[in-house]
Formats: C-alpha cells, sequence, structure tokens
C-alpha cells in the first residue's frame, strides 16, 4: 500500500501514481481503445449515412435520404426478404435439428462422446470452407444431381443452386450443417439440467417416457430455446461469407442477403454514404432482435433474485 | 449408473442418429475424397466418387503450384499470411483480455462496470457499422494492406470476448487470496503472475481455442483490406474458385480446401472439450 515505498530504506518514494503506471496502462490502454472504436465507430457509421458521401466520406447533411435510396433499391428488398425467409426458416430447422440431436444423444446411447463430436466437427471450419464444398455438392452439374444421373436416374432433378426460387434454400442447408451442433450442446447442457427426482416421480406415477418430455422435460427447455433462437438470429442477419462462397448472391440477385448489400455499396459501387445507411439499417434489424431478449434476460433475472 | 443397453426397441435410436451422423460426415467424406481423384477424372464423373488412382499430387500443387491471377504460388504464401496473423492476435487478445479481466473481476476500479459493459457491447455489434472508419483509419496509420493492420483489428475486437471469458472466469476466485498478498506487498502484476496465472489454464485454453478459430476463419475484414499477396487463407479461397472457373481443377481445389481448413479442425480434435466450453460461454453471456 502507500506507505509500503516509506518503509523501504534508500529508496526515493516515487509517487504511488508513477509507481502503479505501468498496470495502469496494462489496463486502461486496451479497454479504452476497445471502448473507443466501438462507440466512435458505431457514431462515425452513423455520421456517414447522413451525408451524400460516395467514394470518400464528405462532410454535407442529406438526411434520410441515403436511407430511403437503399429502402428503395431492388437490391435491398429482396435481400431484406431473402433475410426473413433465409432466418426464420434457418432458425427455426437448426434449432429442431439440434433438438432432436440431443434428444436421441441423451438416451444414454454407446458412442455419445464420437457421435457429439461429430455434429459440433463444423463449427470449427470457417464458413467459406463450408460455403465452397456445399456449392460443389449442390451444383446440378457436378454434385448430387450428377451423381444420381450418372447411376441411372436422369430424371432426377436437384438444382436449387440455379433455380432463382430455391437458391435461399441452398444456404439454410449449408447453415443448418455448419450450426445444428451448436443447438445440440446448448440443448443437451439443458436436458442433462432437468431435475432427476421429478423425473423419477413422474416415472413411479406412470409417466412414459413421451409424456415425461412432452409434459416436463420439454418445458424447462424453453429459456434455452430462446437463448439458441436469438444467437442463431444474430448469425443470420450478418451472415455474409457463407452466401459468398456458395451462392456469390445469385443467380442474378436472387440470394442476396443485407451484409452482401453493404459490401457491394461501400466496396464495388463506391457509395460510401448508401452502404452506411445499409449497415445501419442492419444494426437496427439486430436491434429488434437483441433489446427485446436483453429485456427478457432482465425481467428472468429479477424474477429469479425474489423467488 | 448409467445402463448402455442395446435392447431391439432402442434400435431405431441408432439407426436414425447413425444416417444424421453419418450425412453430417459426407461433406468431409467428399472433399477427402476428391482431393486424391484427379482433375481429369472429377471431369468425368460427379464430385462425389471413390478414388480410382490416389492422385497425391494435388495436395503438392494445391500447397505450392496452383495459380490465382497470374501469381502461381498454391496456397502455401497465404497460409503463412494466415498464421502471421491469427498466432499474434490470439496471444495479444488473450494475454491483454487476461489482465483487464483480472483488473475488472478483482481489483476494482472506479468505472470498471461501465468500461466492462462497454466493451461486451462489441460481442453485438456487426462488423458492417465497423468496416468505413477500419478502412479510414488503418489507411491514415499506414497499414492498410498489412498483416499488421489485422493483427491490430483482430486484437481490439478480440478483446470484447476475451475480457468477458477471464472476467466471469476470475470473478469465482476468491477475493481473501487477493488481499492478502497484498498484505504481503505484491502488487498488480505479481499477483498475477504468481497467483491467478498458475489458476487460469483452463480459461486460457478456451480463450486461446476460440480467438484462434474465430481469426483464423474470418473473412470479411481480410478480403476488405488487404488485396493479392496479403490475404488471408479464407479470401483466397474465394479468389481461387473464381479465378478456376473457366478451367475447373476440382481435385486441386478440394485439397486446398483441406489444408485451409486443417490447423482448425486439429484444434477441434485435440482440444474439444475446451472448443465446446468456449462456444456455450460465449453463448451464455
Amino acid at each position: 500500500m502507500s506507505n509500503a515505498a516509506a518503509i523501504r530504506p534508500g529508496r526515493p518514494a516515487l509517487p504511488e501514481w508513477v509507481r502503479r503506471l505501468p498496470e495502469y496502462l496494462m489496463i486502461w490502454v486496451p479497454l479504452l481503445l476497445s471502448a473507443a472504436h466501438l462507440i466512435s465507430f458505431s457514431l462515425w457509421t452513423i455520421w456517414i449515412s447522413f451525408t451524400p458521401s460516395t467514394l470518400v466520406p464528405v462532410s454535407g447533411w442529406v438526411g434520410l435520404r441515403n436511407y430511403t435510396a437503399v429502402a428503395a433499391s431492388r437490391n435491398w428488398q429482396i435481400a431484406f426478404d431473402n433475410l426473413l425467409l433465409f432466418g426464420s426458416a434457418f432458425v427455426v430447422l437448426s434449432a429442431a435439428t439440434g433438438l432432436i440431436l440431443a434428444i436421441l444423444l441423451d438416451q444414454r446411447i454407446r458412442g455419445e462422446n464420437a457421435l457429439r463430436s461429430i455434429f459440433l466437427y463444423p463449427l470449427a471450419v470457417s464458413f467459406v470452407v463450408t460455403g465452397t464444398v456445399w456449392s460443389w455438392l449442390l451444383n446440378p452439374g457436378l454434385g448430387i444431381q450428377k451423381l444420381v444421373h450418372d447411376l441411372g436416374w436422369t430424371s432426377f432433378k436437384f438444382d436449387w443452386l440455379i433455380d432463382r426460387d430455391m437458391a435461399i434454400w441452398t444456404i439454410v442447408i449449408a447453415a443448418i450443417w455448419q450450426s445444428s451442433g451448436f443447438a445440440m450442446a446448448l440443448f443437451l447442457a439443458g436436458l442433462r439440467s432437468v431435475d432427476a427426482d421429478i423425473v423419477k416421480a413422474a416415472q413411479i406415477d406412470g409417466a412414459g417416457p413421451v409424456r415425461i418430455y412432452r409434459r416436463i422435460v420439454l418445458p424447462s427447455l424453453w429459456p434455452i430455446t430462446v437463448t439458441v433462437v436469438v444467437i442463431q438470429l444474430q448469425f443470420a442477419i450478418s451472415t455474409f461469407d457463407l452466401v459468398r462462397a456458395l451462392t456469390n448472391g445469385g443467380p442474378g440477385i436472387a440470394t442476396q442477403l443485407p451484409a452482401l448489400v453493404v459490401y457491394d455499396l461501400m466496396f464495388q459501387r463506391s457509395l460510401l454514404g448508401r452502404g452506411a445507411a445499409a449497415a445501419v439499417l442492419m444494426l437496427l434489424i439486430l436491434l429488434a432482435v437483441l433489446l427485446p431478449y436483453a429485456a427478457w434476460r432482465y425481467v428472468q433475472r429479477r424474477r429469479a433474485l425474489h423467488a | 449408473m448409467r445402463d448402455h443397453s442395446f435392447a431391439p426397441s432402442r434400435i431405431w435410436i441408432y439407426l436414425v442418429v447413425t444416417l444424421i451422423a453419418a450425412a453430417w460426415l459426407a461433406p468431409l467424406a467428399v472433399v477427402v475424397l476428391n482431393s486424391l481423384r484427379s482433375n481429369e477424372e472429377i471431369a468425368q464423373g460427379s464430385m462425389i466418387g471413390w478414388p480410382q488412382h490416389l492422385a497425391w499430387s494435388n495436395y503438392p500443387a494445391a500447397w505450392s503450384g496452383f495459380c490465382v491471377a497470374e501469381t502461381c504460388s498454391g496456397i502455401r504464401p497465404y497460409m503463412l499470411n494466415s498464421a502471421l496473423v491469427t498466432i499474434p492476435a490470439t496471444i495479444f487478445s488473450t494475454l491483454l483480455g487476461a489482465i483487464a479481466g483480472y483488473a475488472i473481476s478483482l481489483w476494482r476500479f472506479r468505472g470498471d462496470n461501465w468500461i466492462y459493459g462497454i466493451v461486451t457491447l462489441g460481442l453485438f455489434l456487426p462488423q458492417q457499422m465497423r468496416l468505413l472508419p477500419w478502412t479510414i483509419v488503418l489507411r491514415d496509420i499506414g497499414l492498410i494492406n498489412t498483416l499488421a493492420g489485422l493483427v491490430l483489428i483482430h486484437t481490439i475486437q478480440g478483446l470484447s470476448f476475451t475480457t468477458l471469458f477471464c472476467r466471469n472466469y476470475y470473478v469465482a476466485i476468491p477475493h481473501e487470496l487477493i488481499r492478502a498478498a497484498r498484505i504481503d506487498g505484491a502488487g498488480f502484476f505479481r499477483i498475477f503472475w504468481r497467483i491467478i496465472l498458475p489458476l487460469s489454464g483452463p480459461i486460457l485454453i478456451v480463450t486461446v481455442i476460440w480467438q484462434f478459430t474465430h481469426i483464423w476463419n474470418e473473412f470479411l475484414y481480410g478480403v476488405t483490406f488487404t488485396t493479392g499477396q496479403q490475404q488471408p487463407v479464407t479470401a483466397a479461397l474465394i479468389a481461387l474458385s473464381a479465378a478456376v472457373a473457366d478451367i475447373p481443377q476440382h481435385g486441386v481445389q478440394s485439397a486446398a480446401v483441406i489444408i485451409a481448413a486443417l490447423p482448425t479442425l486439429l484444434i477441434y480434435l485435440i482440444g474439444g472439450k475446451y472448443f465446446v466450453r468456449g462456444l456455450t460461454a460465449g453463448a451464455v453471456k
């Protein structure tokens, strides 16, 4: 403490704050850089979204013109519709797949660890790799359709990758493959924490496994389900790499998503103002998911405190 | 006691689980098999097939042979770029995050909750909100199109995760331990080095695995802030598939995909338990 320096003889007593300068620097410099970049970069992007910036950021004020231009563009409209479809289909299907896998793995089966590793390994590879591999499998001239044709069933058709109406589903498939394991891991942890005594009591009362799942186990999982859904939605909203590698937004612009529109406006068309506006719109979509979730978490915590 | 029974009524469970597991492994199997088939063999059939002759030459070709945009150096320089970004950024962000987490959880200082709250917002802020400012900042400090620029970005952004992981781990350490050490005259760094670090094994493994996997697999910043020979391997893979669109070389491309995915897959195989722990710890923030 402060008198420690005074006790030691023969050393000049440096002021406390000088002695502690290294630790202040090590704590504050990284934290302040991190916090400052989060706040200032957000404000900066928001500011650019209200300026007439094109190739380089310029000052000036155009009000909401960038926003209306983005919202009126076909590119954004398709991206937004795709996000609604992709987001809901992917979230529902991957949560369902994860839940089914978790329930199956919870049946005291042999090889549980190996199976769990198999369902989780896609999370270790990049979306670029996932997208590339699935673009081969789903390519009608290379992958599954070609294989079935070569085997003799020549009328077989599985060409979603080049079908404007179905192409978005190829992204759903690849995304489910990549991240159902994550939902499984969370659900499995939830299943393992169900109160064994309650289950045993229900068994003694003569309840069958289906009834126990429906009445006791699944209801206790719903807080985890909310978490899974929110995290998967967060992923869906910012999906970029996967689409870049799998369809690159095509055929045409059929699989466009907001993150691709942002990149396209900022770095391919050099419309910085509009690109920034699209990024802010992405943030708003994200907040529409995260703010209710934060409120829900807050209520849950308070309830847990008062219980 | 858990009974791993093989009763006939449970056969269907094994059947379903095995089928799904096969479907999950299929993409990996297809790429591994393709990486051992010649480009001609794949061109004659489909990408799904058993190699007739093992074409090991795909691997040397992918590693140092094939050409992307007039540079015929294979995937090697891009793998090196990814390593030169991922390893330093993982070390810096983990170390700084551990110190920050330690200070916030065990030293408590004025404004600690505020700064912690803001830093963890970084888990949610989309990358798209930071793209333009980073472009401008990197250009102004002369780090655009350099690996050092990517290291800087990943270190600062990684802090959100590493601080959160470490802080949540360190809050469980009893304060008496720190108080006793302070009375004995130990300072901030001494306590960190002698007491905290030896207790930090598990959380540092989780953090390192998480950061390494994320930075290695990152694509958007790589493709935005670097070009040509400076790109990380994820961006190079995309450039490769665009470059060979006219004359596909699927055998070589498959080998390139395997090589690019190998570091994180190996880490997953070795540290699977910690990998999953990071995943769930990140989820229950």
